[in-house]
This record gives C-alpha cells, sequence and structure tokens, in this order.
C-alpha cells in the first residue's frame, strides 16, 4: 500500500511519515498540494491522506486535480477544524474524516478501509 | 381569589411585586395613573364647569322670571285696589258736592243715596253725616248710631286735617270686617262737615279671590302694623298679626326673598297702597315656584353623574386596555431583543469554542505524533522496549493529548451542532456530551450524577443544538440550585408512541410555591444581584414550546426541584415563533 500524506504543518506530517513507516506502509509526504501533485505525477499511489484546510490549495480542490490525474485513487481527510460544510460533503462522498489528534492505530484502519475499497 | 385578582392586569402586577424592574420596561402603573388622571381632567373639569355655569345661569334667570311676575301681579293688584278706593271716595265726593248739608241732615234722603250707592257700587252698609263738632247729625244704616260723638276719635281728626280718610279694616257690630271711608266737605265760612261711610269687604277680598297666582301664592292685604286686613290662605287669620315680618317702606312695588327656617323659603311681593294705611302683600312658595326647575335641576344633576361615570369608566377601561398592550408588546420586544442577544451570544462561544479547538488541535496532533513516534521507536528498535518507566512516561504523555484531544473534539462538535436543525439523534448520547462539559464542576462540587437511559430507546428526530441549549440551561439552574453535595438524576422514559419524558431532578434549594407559576415568566429573577437576566428558563420554555413539547416543575423548599419535559419523538411541522 502507497500512501501520500499532504498536510501544511511540516513537523506533523514527516513525523506522522516516520511513525507509518514504522508499521510497514510505504509513505511521501508533502507540505504543499503543489508538492503533492509533483509526488502523484512521479509516482503511483493508492491513497491520499488530505488536510482539508491548506495555504494557496485546500485538500477538497486538492483531491479533485488528483482525481483527474488518477481515476480511482482513495481519499481521507485529516484536520483540525470542523466545519459543517466540509464535514457533510466528506460524509457524502464516502471519505472518512478524521479530526487531529488522531489515533495511529484508527488512521491505518481507515487506510486499510480504503484500501479495500479500491480493490473492490 | 377576589374579582380583582383575577382581572388584575399583568402590568400592575409587573410594577407591583418589589422586584427590581428591568432595563427594557417602564413604569407601567405610572403611565396608567398619568393618562388616566390627565385624560379625566381635560374631559371632566370643561364638563362639570359648563354644567355648574349653566346651573348657575339658569337658576338666576328662573328665580329673576319669578320675581318679575310677583312684581307685576303686585303692581297690578295695587292699581285695582287704589281705583277700588278712588271710586267709591269719588262716589262720596260727588254727594257732598251734590247735596247740601240740610238735604243729607235728612235720614230719609241719606237713606236714599246709600241705597243708590249699594245699587251702582255694592258693599255700602251705612252713612252717616257728622258735624264740625264730630256729633253725628244723621245716619242710615242697620244700627242706630244718630248723636255718637266721634269728636276725640282719631279717624275723625284725621278726615278734618287730610280731607279723606281710609280706615283699617275693623269688625263691626255684627263682627264681621268692615272699613270706613270718609270724605270732608268745607263750607266758605271754614265750617265742615263729614260724610262716612261703612263697607263692607267682601267685594274687596273678590279682588284678591280673582287673583290667579302660581306657587301657592296668597295675596291680602296687611295694615303698617302688621295686622292681616284681608283673608289669607296661609299666612293667618283676619286681623292677627302676619306671620311675617312687615317690609320696610317703599313708595314702588318690591319683591323681595324671606328665609324663615330651612324649609319656609318664600318671596314676598308688596305694594304700599297710598293714603291709607295698607300694604298690599304677594307671598308665594319658593320651593312650590321652583318644582319644575328643581325637576329639571335633579335630571341636569343625574345626567351628570351619569356622563361623568361614563367617562371614567370608559378611560380606566380604555388606559387598562392599552398600557396593557403595550406592557405586553413590550415585554415581548424586549424578550425578542435578549433571544436575539443569547443567540448571537451563544452563537459567539460556539464560534470561539470551535476556534480554539481547531487552533489547539494542531499542536496537539504534532505533539501526539511525537510521542508516537517515540514510543514506535522503543518498541520497534527493542532496545528500550524492555524499559517499563520510559513506556509509561510516553504512554501517559499520549492518554493526555488523546484527553485534551477528547475535549476539543468534544468543543468542536457541540459548537458544529449549534447551527444544525432536525436531525436523528440518539438521546444518551446527548445527555452525556451536554453533561460532559460538567463532570470537572460536579467534582469539585461533590455533585453525584446519575443517567438512566433504558436500553434500546429509540432515537430521537429534533434539532440537537436547543436540545443541547435546553439541557444546558437545566442541569446549570439544578446545579446553582444545589451550590455543592447533592445528586443530579436525569430518566429518560417513553411516555407513550408519540411522546418520550425527560426528568431532571437535583437535591437543591427548592423553588418557593408562589415564584413556580413565575419562573418561566420573561424578567423573573432571584439572581438580578449575581446578573441573571431572568431569561434562562423563559428561553428554555420558548425552545420547548418551539419544539412541539412541553415542561412542568415540581418542587419542594429544602427537597428539591424536577423539571419535567415531555417530547415528542417525531418532529411536527415547525410552528414559526411568533416573535
Amino acid at each position: 500500500m502507497r500512501v501520500l500524506l499532504v498536510d501544511d504543518e511540516m513537523e506533523y506530517v514527516s513525523t506522522l511519515a516516520e511513525r507509518l513507516s514504522f508499521r510497514g506502509i510505504e509513505v511521501r509526504w508533502a507540505s504543499s498540494a503543489k508538492e503533492a501533485l509533483a509526488y502523484i505525477n512521479k509516482e503511483p499511489f493508492d491513497i491520499a491522506v488530505l488536510d482539508v484546510k491548506m495555504p494557496k490549495m485546500g485538500g477538497i480542490e486538492l483531491k479533485q486535480k488528483i482525481e483527474e490525474i488518477v481515476p480511482g485513487m482513495r481519499f481521507i481527510y485529516l484536520t483540525g477544524h470542523g466545519s459543517e460544510d466540509d464535514y457533510k460533503r466528506g460524509v457524502t462522498d464516502g471519505i472518512s474524516y478524521l479530526i487531529k489528534p488522531v489515533d495511529i492505530d484508527q488512521l491505518v484502519k481507515a487506510m486499510n478501509q480504503a484500501a479495500a475499497d479500491r480493490i473492490d | 381569589m377576589s374579582i380583582f385578582e383575577r382581572y388584575k392586569p399583568a402590568f400592575l402586577d409587573s410594577s407591583a411585586q418589589g422586584q427590581k424592574r428591568s432595563r427594557h420596561t417602564l413604569n407601567y402603573r405610572k403611565i396608567w395613573q398619568m393618562v388616566i388622571l390627565l385624560t379625566a381632567a381635560v374631559t371632566l373639569i370643561p364638563l362639570i364647569t359648563i354644567t355648574v355655569v349653566d346651573y348657575n345661569v339658569t337658576q338666576k334667570s328662573i328665580e329673576s322670571e319669578i320675581s318679575l311676575r310677583t312684581r307685576r301681579t303686585v303692581s297690578n293688584t295695587k292699581r285695582t285696589i287704589v281705583s277700588f278706593f278712588s271710586a267709591r271716595r269719588a262716589a262720596l265726593d260727588f254727594v257732598v258736592h251734590d247735596n247740601d248739608i240740610s238735604e243729607l241732615s235728612s235720614t230719609n234722603r241719606l237713606e236714599e243715596i246709600l241705597n243708590n250707592l249699594e245699587m251702582s257700587f255694592g258693599g255700602f252698609v251705612d252713612l252717616g253725616v257728622i258735624n264740625d263738632q264730630g256729633v253725628q247729625i244723621a245716619y242710615s244704616g242697620a244700627y242706630n248710631l244718630g248723636g255718637k260723638d266721634y269728636s276725640d276719635q282719631a279717624w275723625f281728626n284725621r278726615v278734618v286735617d287730610m280731607g279723606v280718610y281710609i280706615s283699617e279694616v275693623f269688625l263691626g257690630f255684627r263682627n264681621k270686617p268692615h272699613l270706613v271711608i270718609a270724605v270732608k266737605y268745607e263750607f266758605g265760612d271754614g265750617g265742615f262737615y263729614v260724610l262716612r261711610a261703612t263697607l263692607d269687604t267682601d267685594q274687596f277680598n273678590d279682588i284678591f279671590a280673582a287673583l290667579e297666582l302660581n306657587g301657592e301664592g296668597d295675596a291680602f292685604l296687611i295694615n303698617h302694623g302688621g295686622v292681616i286686613q284681608t283673608p289669607s290662605r296661609y299666612r293667618g287669620d283676619v286681623l292677627s298679626r302676619v306671620s311675617i315680618s312687615v317690609p320696610p317702606y317703599s313708595d314702588r312695588t318690591q319683591v323681595e326673598e324671606y328665609r324663615k327656617g330651612n324649609d319656609d323659603h318664600f318671596i314676598v311681593g308688596y305694594a304700599y297702597i297710598p293714603d291709607s294705611n295698607f300694604i298690599l302683600m304677594i307671598v308665594k312658595q319658593k320651593a312650590a315656584l321652583m318644582k319644575s326647575w328643581y325637576a329639571t335641576r335633579s335630571n341636569l344633576l343625574g345626567f351628570l353623574m351619569l356622563s361623568i361615570t361614563l367617562i371614567l369608566g370608559v378611560i380606566v377601561l380604555l388606559t387598562t386596555y392599552l398600557v396593557n398592550q403595550m406592557f405586553f408588546s413590550d415585554r415581548k420586544r424586549a424578550m425578542a431583543m435578549h433571544r436575539i442577544e443569547y443567540d448571537n451570544k451563544l452563537a459567539t462561544v460556539g464560534r470561539l469554542a470551535a476556534g480554539v479547538a481547531h487552533e489547539i488541535n494542531n499542536p496537539l496532533a504534532i505533539i501526539n505524533e511525537k510521542a508516537g513516534l517515540i514510543k514506535d521507536i522503543f518498541v520497534y528498535r527493542e532496545q528500550y522496549s524492555a524499559d517499563e518507566k520510559l513506556m509509561g512516561l510516553v504512554d501517559s504523555v499520549i492518554s493526555s493529548v488523546s484527553r485534551c484531544g477528547t475535549i476539543t473534539k468534544r468543543l468542536l462538535n457541540f459548537a458544529r451542532h449549534m447551527d444544525e436543525s432536525f436531525q436523528t439523534i440518539d438521546i444518551e448520547t446527548v445527555i452525556k456530551e451536554v453533561l460532559g462539559f460538567l463532570v470537572k464542576e460536579a467534582e469539585y462540587r461533590s455533585i453525584e450524577i446519575l443517567v438512566t437511559v433504558p436500553e434500546g430507546f429509540p432515537q430521537i428526530e429534533c434539532d440537537r443544538g436547543k436540545l443541547q441549549q435546553v439541557l444546558l440551561n437545566i442541569v446549570n439552574n439544578a446545579f446553582s440550585a444545589i451550590g455543592s453535595e447533592g445528586r443530579l438524576t436525569v430518566e429518560v422514559q417513553a411516555k407513550n408512541e408519540q411522546f418520550w419524558v425527560i426528568a431532571i431532578t437535583d437535591t437543591g434549594c427548592g423553588i418557593p410555591e408562589k415564584d413556580i407559576e413565575m419562573i418561566f415568566e420573561p424578567f423573573f429573577t432571584k439572581k438580578s444581584d449575581q446578573g441573571g437576566t431572568g431569561l434562562g428558563l423563559s428561553i428554555t420554555y420558548q425552545l420547548i414550546e418551539e419544539a412541539g413539547g412541553f415542561i412542568k416543575v415540581v418542587s419542594e423548599v429544602g427537597r428539591g426541584t424536577s423539571f419535567i419535559i415531555t417530547m415528542p419523538f417525531k418532529h411536527k411541522k415547525r410552528r414559526e415563533a411568533n416573535t
């Protein structure tokens, strides 16, 4: 399972990436949408974990961009904020919507679930 | 409960309670009093003034009308009496000039003259001729008075002086009232004689009897000494003293008012009859004259009283109604304002909480991951995994972060639901969430919280944010009622297929019976000194009502209070809040 983590908090995203690698997950991390798109164009990924609120381009817009490039990609939102509209959109799209701070096992579980969806 | 209590307008109560007036309300009692006073003054003062003026003017004009009519009657009657006397006097004058003394000395001739006079005038009783010595030298009439000496009598001297004399009325020999007219005839040489005629008063009395007098009128003659000369209906018998004082002399007709005692109020018109000792009196009872006026007057006063009562009644009712309307609409307005203020405050707090939660979540997430990474390193690298103390420290950091996360998530969740409308919820979750905010405080205050929700309780369709507010309001009230050390019980039950009940019971100070009715009234507060607005429960009541439910309170002072809220399972079509 190849995962791309996108979050503008570099400290957070790098640490999270390192922790996931301990659990045998292949991870790349990006601290902006631009960086993330560069990775997407270079390498294949199964799942993208996106922060909803980021400078310049947020997670929701980024998701649409990624979907244009890689159809069938699975997503998980991970945010410190729970605005109602975002929440509703997340739910209706059938995408897991996790709020920071998140338990690592919960995140891994959500990834496994998303990956299973993809295989189906 | 008295009738007044039952119909007492609400605004009177609001200012009478002695509770501090909210800054949003006016002193309605004062406004009410002022409006009534001013309206009554501007309507009643002109009305009363006009009535009093009209009353006086009418009474004056009626009185002067009465006076004028009396004066006219007196003056007409006086003329009749004067002409009565002058006619008889002229007749006697004619007799003394037409006959010389020798003829008149003959009794036969005198009798002939008497008969003629009786025939043409009537009322002549006798005739006598008296020489200058005062001795009656001839007489014709019923009594033999020939030779009677009058020289020492006052009337004789008077006729000698004046040439004519009209006597007062006296009782003659037949015990009938009579009067005497005497004329003097002077010879060229200074000698004289007097012709004296006695008249009965029948004709005289007929003059008075023929008068038509209103007002129990009474017309009669008195002499200057106040002795009644002709029959009087009410003032006494002939030749007795009149019961009123003799009016002062005047050569003209006069009308005066006499008051004797409280009831005897009468009008006296009088005239002195010239060349005689008579005073013509016409006495009328004032009460009888004013009878029609008194009737009019009582109608007028009755109408005035009725008008005043009607005006006052309308003013009081109308003012009460308007001030009451004003009171209610003001209260409604103030309530709406407070509601907006309250909602805004709540929204602000919600936004603030969400903002803070979000801001804290980011660093919290970093701490979480860093601590997680440390733990991962320990676990995966194995070189520290045996160090229990290090593992314990890391676990404690992670669990503390998790606790913080729970708080921020709860805050976010609460704020998020604030603006939401209807959704299907699990009541236990909502209760736990609301109580979650108060768990720490309950611990500090040693308040035990018991929540009972039956297993498999169905989901409820309602406005989650509003339900949260309702629960938070009531639980907060319960906490302040308990103070410290006590128990709060929250019990959920299904009432029937449509409704469910939540009972929130505390072991606090309780609510006095007289206040129970008032606690849902806006602006009713016992905590005004602690910044209470008296709106918490009133807003709670509104929220429950808007959701189609109702709330009931059971309380006992010293034992505690139960708020029992009944709500529908399914939300009915919302009635627009009438604010």
